[in-house]
């Protein structure tokens, strides 16, 4: 359980950051709450970890009427206290709280989350159901990459490997939306079996889904009357059986927690007056 | 081929340590390791069991989830640096103790870190609060009950030890304020004292 041998750099600008990342087989260290165990486990084993922390103003929240950006170096900790987070896109704070537990969600990152790209894991899903996005900065300038082309496969994204994210922006919710966020886990903190953010627009009802599929997967249910969502649901989906739990468990907790956020995300439309 | 190692300084407890480890050095194990400072308790190593628990600026993190190399610009409490100077017990130390918190031991100090910055940031939680601050952290001896009557009555001897200071403090407050005025009415009745012998000094000499 020790790490294998890797070299250690930690620029201060993120053009030397970038230089870094050049060499084969590199990796970032932002949070590392994911990426250590990797390393410990020697499921991975990078040539040098280029660490980012010492990059100056990477972990800032901004908030506008428009959504929240948050940067790389921002601990999860940080968007889950913050009021103005809360105001502007509450679903974020909503999936937050699922993350982990507080001592990791201390020092875990919301933008290595997303780059992560554990179809597991909450923030991406809810990325995915906002449609937001995340900035990446490489050898050949900076681009945006969208939340639907992000995530490519079970912990695969789309950022390439010589390029290091540098924000993610989460959408505002819309006047009079409502969202929703829940999750069933056998203990609290664990990832989760089965896991649905809802996102309720007017007539558009959109539910994504985590621990579905190989990748976050949003399913359209707009115009789907409330008793037929569970089952429109489940013709997009095929949850898979694993040690943790069979298909057909995973197939009711699609049920349970569709009917579950997607009623909730409508009283939060109404109740919230937004 | 030989690994590079990195000449690192580590903040611990307060004072500064100057250590040479390789990159993949996990600050649990510098910490125990290089620095000898065992209190710090290894279970799973990948930051599930909460064994390991540190504070970093104050607030819980994992220790075998850092690298030594990256925690340089942090301050490090262990349990080692939750007691007084004295010795005395902290409040969650003294707690755990009274409530028999823990059996055989090896979760107890990635417990006691937690709970302490956990009453830091929520000083009288409810039960329910109380048993979600302990949630990251596993135990497999005691079933927890007594942990959490331990975060309870740490709470309440952390609030007793603080009226106790202020006492003392409104104490010490009052006795110099009681100075204070004692020297001020000194200073009066000197004068009167001195008006009095003037009257009847000019009163003698009319």
């Amino acid at each position: 359980m020790k790490p294998a041998p890797f070299d250690y750099v930690r620029p201060d600008r993120l053009a030397d950051a970038v230089a870094a990342l050049a060499t084969p087989e590199s990796k970032v260290l932002a949070g590392g709450q994911s990426l250590i165990p990797l390393l410990s486990m020697r499921l991975a084993a990078p040539s040098v970890l280029v660490d980012i922390n010492g990059l100056p103003g990477l972990d800032a929240i901004t908030v506008t009427g428009d959504g929240v950006r948050v940067g790389a170096l921002a601990r999860h900790t940080a968007m889950l206290e913050s009021a103005e987070v809360a105001r502007v896109q509450p679903l974020v704070p909503m999936a937050l709280a699922h993350v982990a537990h507080a001592t990791i969600r201390n020092r875990g990152t919301t933008v290595g989350s997303l780059v992560h790209a554990d179809a597991a894991a909450e923030m991406p899903v809810v990325l995915a159901l906002l449609g937001g996005s995340l900035d990446v900065e490489g050898s050949s300038g900076r681009r945006t990459i969208g939340a639907a082309e992000l995530f490519t496969g079970p912990m695969e994204s789309a950022v390439g490997p010589d390029e290091v994210a540098v924000s993610a922006f989460f959408p505002a919710l819309r006047p009079g939306a409502g969202v929703a966020f829940d999750e069933i886990a056998r203990r609290h903190g664990d990832y989760a079996l089965v896991g649905a953010a809802a996102l309720v627009e007017g007539e558009r009802v959109r539910v994504g889904y985590l621990s579905v599929s190989d990748v976050p997967t949003v399913v359209d249910l707009t115009g789907v009357a409330p008793d037929d969502r569970a089952d429109a649901a489940l013709e997009r989906l095929d949850p898979a059986g694993d040690i943790h739990a069979t298909a057909a468990y995973r197939r009711t907790l699609v049920r349970v927690l569709t009917d579950r956020v997607v009623t909730a995300a409508i009283d939060d439309a109404r109740g919230a007056g937004r | 081929m030989s690994e590079t190692l990195h000449e690192i300084r580590l903040r611990v407890n307060g004072i500064e340590h100057e250590l040479r480890v390789p990159a993949r050095r996990l600050l649990s194990d510098a910490l125990r390791g290089e620095l000898g400072m065992t209190g710090t308790h290894v279970g799973c190593e990948h930051g599930v069991c909460g064994a390991c628990t540190i504070l970093v600026d104050g607030e819980p993190g994992r220790s075998c989830l850092m690298l030594a190399v990256a925690a340089q610009d942090h301050e490090i409490t262990t349990v080692e640096g939750l007691a007084e100077p004295d010795g005395t017990l902290s409040p969650v130390q003294q707690a755990f103790a009274e409530c028999h918190g823990l059996q055989c031991g090896f979760c107890t100090p990635g417990f006691l870190t937690t709970v302490t910055a956990g009453l830091r940031r929520d000083p009288c939680p409810t039960h329910e609060r109380a048993r979600d601050m302990i949630a990251g952290n596993l135990c497999r001896c005691t079933g927890y009950q007594n942990i959490v009557r331990a975060v309870e009555r740490a709470a309440t001897i952390g609030t007793e030890r603080a009226a106790t200071l202020t006492t003392e403090r409104a104490a010490t407050v009052g006795t110099e304020r009681n100075a204070t005025i004692d020297t001020e009415r000194a200073a009066t009745i000197s004068t009167e004292r001195a008006a009095a012998l003037a009257d009847r000094g000019s009163g003698v000499s009319s």
